[in-house]
Formats: C-alpha cells, sequence, structure tokens
C-alpha cells in the first residue's frame, strides 16, 4: 500500500533518516516505534509530503511518487493526525474540515451538503462529534476525532498518526483505538508513531522499529513482546518494571485539611482535599486529566493567588498556606511541574541558567549583599554535576534548553529539584514525553529519593506508571479525593471506575 | 565567536540597506557610490566628523540601553522619549534652583535628578502594567504625551529667560556643567559638544552588561522576560521585575538629560530631542537587545545622522531624508532576520522540529 524505500533525510549535521525502508500493507495497522529522536516523525513527514527526502522513494500502491507538499500527499489518499492539532479554535467542526477544500462554487459555500456527509462519517465509525460544535468547546479527544475526520473527508485511505495518544486520558485511548479498529475494518490502513510499547502490543498488526534514524527491526506483532522492543530502540537491555522495595514511611511531612480552591459563587477546583505524605513514601494522584490535579499541585507550590484558597497545608507541622512560591521552597518544596515547556524551563536559556531556576537567591548561587552576585564558578560546577548524575545528553553546559530531547530536559529538572535535597517532592507527570530508557531513570530516581526519607507526591495520568510507584494511591475525580486504592491489588478496572464515577464514556 | 555570528545579520541588514539606497538614490538622479562616499567620509574625519558622530551617538545609546533592559523583561519601552524630556527638565530644574553650589554637589545632584526622574517615569507605566494589567506601550505612549507637555509648560511659564524668543529655560548653575572631552583629547576643538557623558554611556553599558548577566536580580528580569511562567514557578516575583525593569529603563532614558543639559547647551531647550527615545526602539533592535550591540547600533546610527547632514548639503538631489530611508530599510532587514536565520515556520505559524 505504501512502502518507504531507502529514504534518507539530512539536518544539517544530523542524519534523521538513514536508508530508511518499510512497507505497510494494506487493511492493517502498523506501529512505528523509537525513542525521541529516532527518526520517526522525520520518515512520516516525508511519506506525507511534509519534507522532501535527500535520496529515496515513496512507493503508493506499487507506483514511485514524488511529493512536493502535503498537497500531493492528500491527492493520493494519505492524511496525517498531528501531536499537536490543527484546528482553527472559534470555527464549528463542519468549518475546520472543510477548510481548504470548500464545496460548492466560489461565491456560495455548500455547507449542508458538507455537514450531512460529515455526519454520515461519524455515524459510520460511532465517532459521536456534531459537525456544528465549536472546536474551542471540544475535548481534547473529541478535537482529535475531528483531526480523522478532516483526513476522511479529504477521501484518505492510508492515516498517519503521530503519537495519538500522548494527550488522551486511558479512557479516549480505548475508544481511540476501538474507532482504529473499526477503520481497518474499512479497509484502512493506519500507520500510527509511538513510543508506548503497551499499545504497539495492543493496536498493532505490525511493527517497524526505529533507532538513530535507522530501521533496526521489523516483526509481526503477534511474534514480539514489550521487552524486546524496548530491546531494540533503545540498544540494550531495559527493565521496564519499576523494582521498589518495601517502604519505610516515617512522621508525615506534608499535611493538607479540607483545601480548597476556587472563588465564592463559582465552581470549585478543589473542593475539601484533605491526605497526609508521611517522609518515605510516595503517594499517587491518578485522575483522568483536568480533575484537579493540576490546580492541587499548584497549590502546594503557592502558585495560585491565595486568596483563593482555603483550608490548611502544612509542612513538618508549621502552616505553609500563604506563602509564596519562594517562600516554599525555601521551607524544602521542590516541584517537577506538569508543563517542562511553559514552568519548567526557560527554553532559550542555556543549562546553566536553567540549573538555578528557583534557587537564584541560595547562598550556594549567590553572594554579596542580598545576594545579587551570582557565582559563576559555583554554578558552573553546579550544572556539570547535575547533568553528569543525571545522564543528560549532551552534556554541555552551554547548550539552550530548547536544544535538547524532551526525557534530557526532565532529568535536567528532576536533578536542578532534587540539588536542594527538598523534603516534599512534588512530581506532575514526570514521564510525558519521555522516552523509554528517561521513564526508567526517571522511576529509578524518585524511588531513590523516597528511599532518602524524602516525601514525594506524584500526579500521573499514566496510570500503569501512578500504580507502580505509589506506595498509597488515591483517586481525584471533579477536585475531590473520592478514594484511596492499595496500588498493588487494585485492578485497573476498579481505578477506572473510581476516576470516572462509575461512568465508563466520561 | 558566538558574539561574532551574532554580528553577521545585522552586518547583513544594514549592507542590505545600503545597496536598497543605492537604487533610491540612482533613481532621484545622484551616483549612489560618491553620495555613501560622502556620508561615511563626513561621519569619520578627524575632528569633527568623529566628534560629532559620537556625540550624536550619545543619547542613542542611553535610549538604546533603555529599550534593551525592557525588552529583555518582555516589555516594550515605547516611553523613553517622554523619559528623557521630564529627566532632562528635572536636571536643568536643579541646575537652576540650585545654582549656588560647587561642582562637586552640584553634577551628581543633577546627574541623580536625570536618574530618579527618568525612574519615575518609566516605572509608572511598570506598576500599572504589575498591579492593573495596563499593556505598557499604551501607557509608556500616553505618559510621553504628558511628559512632554508639561516640561513645555514649565518651560514657557515658570523658568523661561524674560524677553527670551526661544522656548528654553536659564541656564543652569556654572557648577553643573560637565567638561567637553575636547578639554582633554589634543586636537579635538571645544566647540564640538562631545562631553564627559560619552564616556557614562560607555561606563553605563558596561554596568547594564554585568547587571543583567552576573546579577540576580538582571537573571530575574531575563527570566521575567523569556517566560513568566517559568519564572513564577521558580519563585520570582514577576510584578516586581516588571516595575523594576521599567523603572530601570526610565533612569537609563533620562541619562540623556546628562548628555543634552549638563554637556551640551547648559539649559533646558524645549523640543530638543530629535526622536533619541524612538530611534532607540531601532539601536536596541539592532544591537540585538545586547549593550554592546546598542554601543554599536549607536555608532552607525550617529553617523549617518552625521554624514545626512553633508549628503543633504553637497548632493544635487539626495536630501538627508535618504538618512531616514536607510534607517527604516535596516530595521525592515532586522526585523525580517528571522527569514535570513532559516528559520521558517511551518504552517499555523507553528515551529518545525529539526528530527
Amino acid at each position: 500500500m505504501i512502502e518507504l524505500r531507502n529514504i534518507s533525510k539530512r539536518f544539517g549535521e544530523v542524519l534523521a533518516n538513514d536508508r530508511v525502508s518499510f512497507a505497510v500493507a494494506p487493511g492493517t495497522i502498523h506501529a512505528l516505534v523509537g525513542e525521541n529522536g529516532a527518526g520517526k516523525s522525520t520518515a512520516m513527514r516525508i511519506a506525507y509530503g511534509f519534507y522532501s527526502a535527500d535520496s529515496g522513494d515513496i512507493v503508493v500502491e506499487g507506483q514511485v511518487r514524488r511529493f512536493t507538499s502535503p498537497q500531493d500527499a492528500i491527492a493520493l489518499g494519505i492524511g496525517m493526525v498531528h501531536q499537536h492539532f490543527m484546528l482553527v479554535e472559534p470555527m464549528t467542526v463542519a468549518e475546520n474540515i472543510v477548510l481548504g477544500t470548500e464545496p460548492g462554487n466560489s461565491l456560495k459555500l455548500d455547507v449542508a451538503g458538507a455537514v450531512s456527509r460529515i455526519r454520515a462519517l461519524s455515524d459510520e465509525l460511532g465517532l459521536a462529534i456534531d459537525p456544528m460544535a465549536r472546536i474551542e468547546d471540544l475535548s481534547v479527544g473529541q478535537q482529535q476525532r475531528v483531526e480523522l475526520l478532516k483526513a476522511l473527508y479529504r477521501q484518505a485511505r492510508i492515516l498517519i498518526l503521530d503519537e495519538p495518544t500522548a494527550v488522551l486520558s486511558p479512557q479516549a485511548v480505548r475508544d481511540l483505538f476501538g474507532i482504529l479498529r473499526r477503520m481497518r475494518e474499512q479497509g484502512k490502513t493506519i500507520v500510527i508513531v509511538t513510543h508506548k510499547l503497551s499499545e504497539v502490543l495492543e493496536i498493532s498488526d505490525e511493527v517497524t522499529v526505529m533507532r538513530d534514524g535507522k530501521v533496526v527491526g521489523n516483526r509481526p506483532t503477534a511474534e514480539t513482546n514489550a521487552a524486546e522492543l524496548a530491546r531494540l530502540m533503545v540498544g540494550r537491555d531495559v527493565l521496564l518494571r519499576v523494582v521498589k522495595p518495601e517502604g519505610h514511611p516515617e512522621k508525615p511531612v506534608l499535611a493538607i485539611r479540607g483545601l480548597s480552591l476556587g472563588a465564592k459563587n463559582s465552581e470549585k477546583r478543589l473542593d475539601g482535599v484533605s491526605f497526609e505524605v508521611r517522609a518515605g513514601e510516595i503517594v499517587g494522584i491518578a485522575g483522568i486529566e483536568g480533575n484537579g490535579q493540576t490546580e492541587l499541585i499548584d497549590a502546594l507550590a503557592g502558585l495560585v493567588d491565595s486568596g483563593a484558597v482555603t483550608g490548611v497545608v502544612e509542612l513538618e507541622g508549621h502552616d505553609v498556606e500563604g506563602l509564596s512560591a519562594r517562600q516554599r521552597r525555601a521551607r524544602g518544596i521542590a516541584h517537577v511541574p506538569e508543563d517542562r515547556h511553559r514552568r519548567g524551563l526557560l527554553l532559550d536559556f542555556d543549562l546553566a541558567e536553567n540549573s538555578i531556576l528557583g534557587a537564584d537567591d541560595r547562598p550556594a548561587v549567590a553572594t554579596g549583599p542580598w545576594h545579587s552576585w551570582l557565582k559563576r564558578d559555583a554554578i558552573r560546577r553546579r550544572v556539570e554535576k547535575i547533568l553528569k548524575a543525571f545522564d543528560v545528553r549532551p552534556p554541555d553546559a552551554n547548550l539552550p534548553a530548547r536544544s535538547l530531547s524532551g526525557g534530557n530536559q526532565q532529568k535536567l529538572i528532576l536533578g536542578r529539584e532534587l540539588e536542594e535535597s527538598p523534603k516534599l517532592l512534588l512530581v506532575a507527570q514526570p514521564t510525558r514525553g519521555v522516552d523509554i530508557g528517561g521513564i526508567e531513570f526517571i522511576h529509578r530516581r524518585l524511588v531513590e529519593m523516597r528511599d532518602a526519607g524524602c516525601a514525594v507526591l506524584l500526579v500521573s495520568s499514566e496510570l500503569e506508571e501512578v500504580t507502580a510507584l505509589s506506595d498509597r494511591l488515591l483517586v481525584m475525580r471533579q477536585g475531590r479525593i473520592v478514594g484511596e486504592v492499595d496500588p498493588v491489588r487494585a485492578t485497573p478496572e476498579e481505578i477506572g471506575l473510581l476516576m470516572t464515577g462509575g461512568n465508563a464514556a466520561a | 565567536m558566538k558574539g561574532l555570528r551574532q554580528l553577521i545579520f545585522p552586518l547583513a541588514a544594514v549592507l542590505a540597506a545600503f545597496v536598497a539606497g543605492s537604487f533610491l538614490v540612482l533613481a532621484v538622479g545622484d551616483s549612489p557610490l560618491a553620495t555613501y562616499e560622502l556620508l561615511i567620509g563626513s561621519a569619520f574625519t578627524w575632528p569633527d566628523g568623529i566628534g560629532y558622530t559620537l556625540f550624536y551617538a550619545t543619547p542613542l545609546i542611553f535610549t538604546g540601553l533603555a529599550v534593551a533592559v525592557a525588552f529583555r523583561c518582555g516589555l516594550l519601552n515605547i516611553g523613553a522619549e517622554g523619559q528623557l524630556y521630564i529627566a532632562s527638565f528635572a536636571t536643568a530644574w536643579v541646575g537652576i534652583t540650585f545654582a549656588g553650589l560647587p561642582a562637586i554637589l552640584l553634577v551628581p545632584l543633577c546627574c541623580l535628578a536625570a536618574v530618579l526622574a527618568g525612574g519615575v517615569w518609566g516605572g509608572i507605566p511598570g506598576v500599572l502594567k504589575a498591579r492593573f494589567g495596563a499593556h505598557e506601550v499604551i501607557t509608556t505612549i500616553m505618559m510621553n504625551f504628558i511628559a512632554i507637555a508639561l516640561a513645555s509648560y514649565f518651560t514657557q511659564y515658570h523658568y523661561k529667560a524674560p524677553g527670551d524668543a526661544i522656548l528654553e529655560t536659564v541656564p543652569i548653575g556654572e557648577g553643573a556643567r560637565i567638561a567637553r572631552l575636547g578639554k582633554f583629547v589634543h586636537g579635538l576643538p571645544e566647540r564640538i559638544p562631545l562631553n564627559l557623558s560619552f564616556l557614562l554611556a560607555l561606563v553605563t553599558c558596561l554596568l547594564v552588561y554585568l547587571f543583567l548577566w552576573r546579577t540576580r536580580w538582571g537573571y530575574e528580569i531575563r527570566a521575567t522576560g523569556a517566560s513568566p511562567a517559568a519564572a513564577q514557578y521558580g519563585g520570582i516575583a514577576t510584578g516586581r521585575q516588571i516595575v523594576l525593569a521599567m523603572a530601570l529603563s526610565g533612569a537609563l532614558a533620562g541619562m540623556v538629560g546628562i548628555n543634552e543639559v549638563l554637556g551640551y547647551r547648559y539649559r533646558y531647550y524645549d523640543s530638543f530631542s530629535s526622536g533619541y527615545g524612538f530611534t532607540g526602539i531601532a539601536v536596541a533592535l539592532l544591537g540585538r537587545n545586547h549593550p554592546v550591540g546598542v554601543i554599536l547600533a549607536s555608532l552607525l546610527f550617529g553617523a549617518l545622522l552625521r554624514g545626512g547632514l553633508f549628503v543633504d548639503i553637497f548632493t544635487e538631489h539626495v536630501s538627508k531624508d535618504l538618512v531616514m530611508v536607510l534607517q527604516g530599510i535596516i530595521i525592515l532587514f532586522v526585523a525580517a532576520e528571522a527569514m535570513f536565520a532559516g528559520r521558517f515556520k511551518g504552517p499555523f505559524g507553528r515551529r518545525i522540529k529539526g528530527v
């Protein structure tokens, strides 16, 4: 159906694709896996006409094709759903879908015809999308379905999905996979780019593994397993399961009682949250994204307007509510934020300057009156130490943070936050967009911190991650803690039921 | 090495502007080569060309620094013009009111007035932004009108020399004057108004550099400018940084008053600025918001101002407006630098990642 033959592509010094060849059989779901930077997105962008290859051929239905733009690929029935959606938010679903291929003549838009076609497509696959809804009113999962519809509307027979599950809750992932299977039954050919092995094994018929720009393996999914795929991706054996000795929790470090957030009359984003985190334990918070986890972490880190917060937050018995983010950091709260691009890093600053974010007023970093002078040598030593201890690659303190891969950025942040030996570590989505090698490393570090007596509060929408790491697991829904489960014994179904409030469709 | 690479695009922009300008010169019927020879040659003769070029560059260094510091905090200070007017008037006011003081007291006092008045005038939009979210572009523009009108009013009705036909204040005290460089430099006549404030401008550049890149305060200002969300996450009080950056920016713009009042006219002269505050935006842009770049860009613009006078007089058709056109084209090219640098954006303005 579609085949890449000896595709090579160079960006400056980097050979992003090195004689990449693989074929996707018609009517199958083909997974393309690899770590960040392995070249899988590049390969797919070439197949979609976004980049042109330096050498090699793209073969569609037996014929060698040359794409100069995505328009050429679309004309041949290739569609792509990007990781970041390309939708115009204030416009309706129908308007977005017809954008660029408006039906009717140049004077009159045939809206009714488009709407009925879209509705038919949506019903056929059970997407439940209203063509008249506005994009900004849709959930992330629904927006993704609009992207799918957009490709189908343009009569795509080959669909490329770039990291489609990165932004979805576990339920939404299940729904998406159902849709993909129905599309396969209709004879569509699907290529799914991902780095999550469980998804590869669940959904694909065949899998191609890339590493360092090359194809390093190609298997029918039924004949492989997670360990083999991980080894191919990383180039060495990888521990896929978290090894965690029994914890020894001690005295409570963080105590929250009746924490609420939200103005008086509006809906509360946190509603009477109470729990404790003890030294030497990891407390996990499971929940579908957008149910107050972000607000909880922000409230604890001192990043929300304190006027909107009620309730008690105590660190080692001392009230910290009303303290600024800086004061809380000084008392031993560290924070690995959910959004590392917006919050966790100064992307255009170099690694050395990023290594002092949140600590620039500490005696170790600054000296003189009011700690005004930055200690350049000390900062240099500090960042070198973090880069080495946390295996950040490349270990060059002068590079801008933007140039690092997601996993290396996250390791830098974690290293920076642990540098001040925190008493309480707030961690949100620690492995989102992080490659397998990096995930293993970050998980090991979190367990090590626990064993060193740090209290760790972990928020993750990856159910596997949060159950594997947590000593105690709380479930959040609509700003409330709705239950505590034993992370070892509870089944994903039980936890999922708590997350959704018994409503599996939510 | 890194510094050199930073120079390439501004240099290319300047070169491209000169090429584009040569078509203009051709079109009006003069020789581009002769015109540019005149423009550049007259700006670098000794002593007059160089003396005046540096003199014209001095206020631009101050305003360029002012815009650069605000920009590093993510703020566009359009108000350098108003800040330098209010500061110049304040400088003259101190120089007049305390005219009897000895130089050793009066000069620092006048300088302090320039810095404080400019700082307050710049700080107000900072407070409005940090406290109420009022956009600094709007507020600084409005503050420009207020500053210029206020200074005019006080000059006209309270501090004008009786019978003077020109709108200017009475002179400042003798002790407030600062020396012209001709006093120290052999061969440089004292009639050229290049004065000690030029050296002050260079020292200020060094201080601003040290402040921005070697102190915690500079780090926090830059972090706020680079990403307010990341700065807040790091415990930085971004509102305070905004006020600080704007006050500092205003103070730097205000230092134009030292050159203008203490080093040049020895009085406040209404409408003296030929848009130094606005040219400062161009200087900062061309100088990539870096003190060294600001010096280089100021020298270029100073030279253009100086050379423009001669182009005006000695060419057949080209007027000194050519200089304005060149400045404009330079800025256009600098603004289009993203294109030169190959940082093309993908569809819908998303940045395309390398791999």
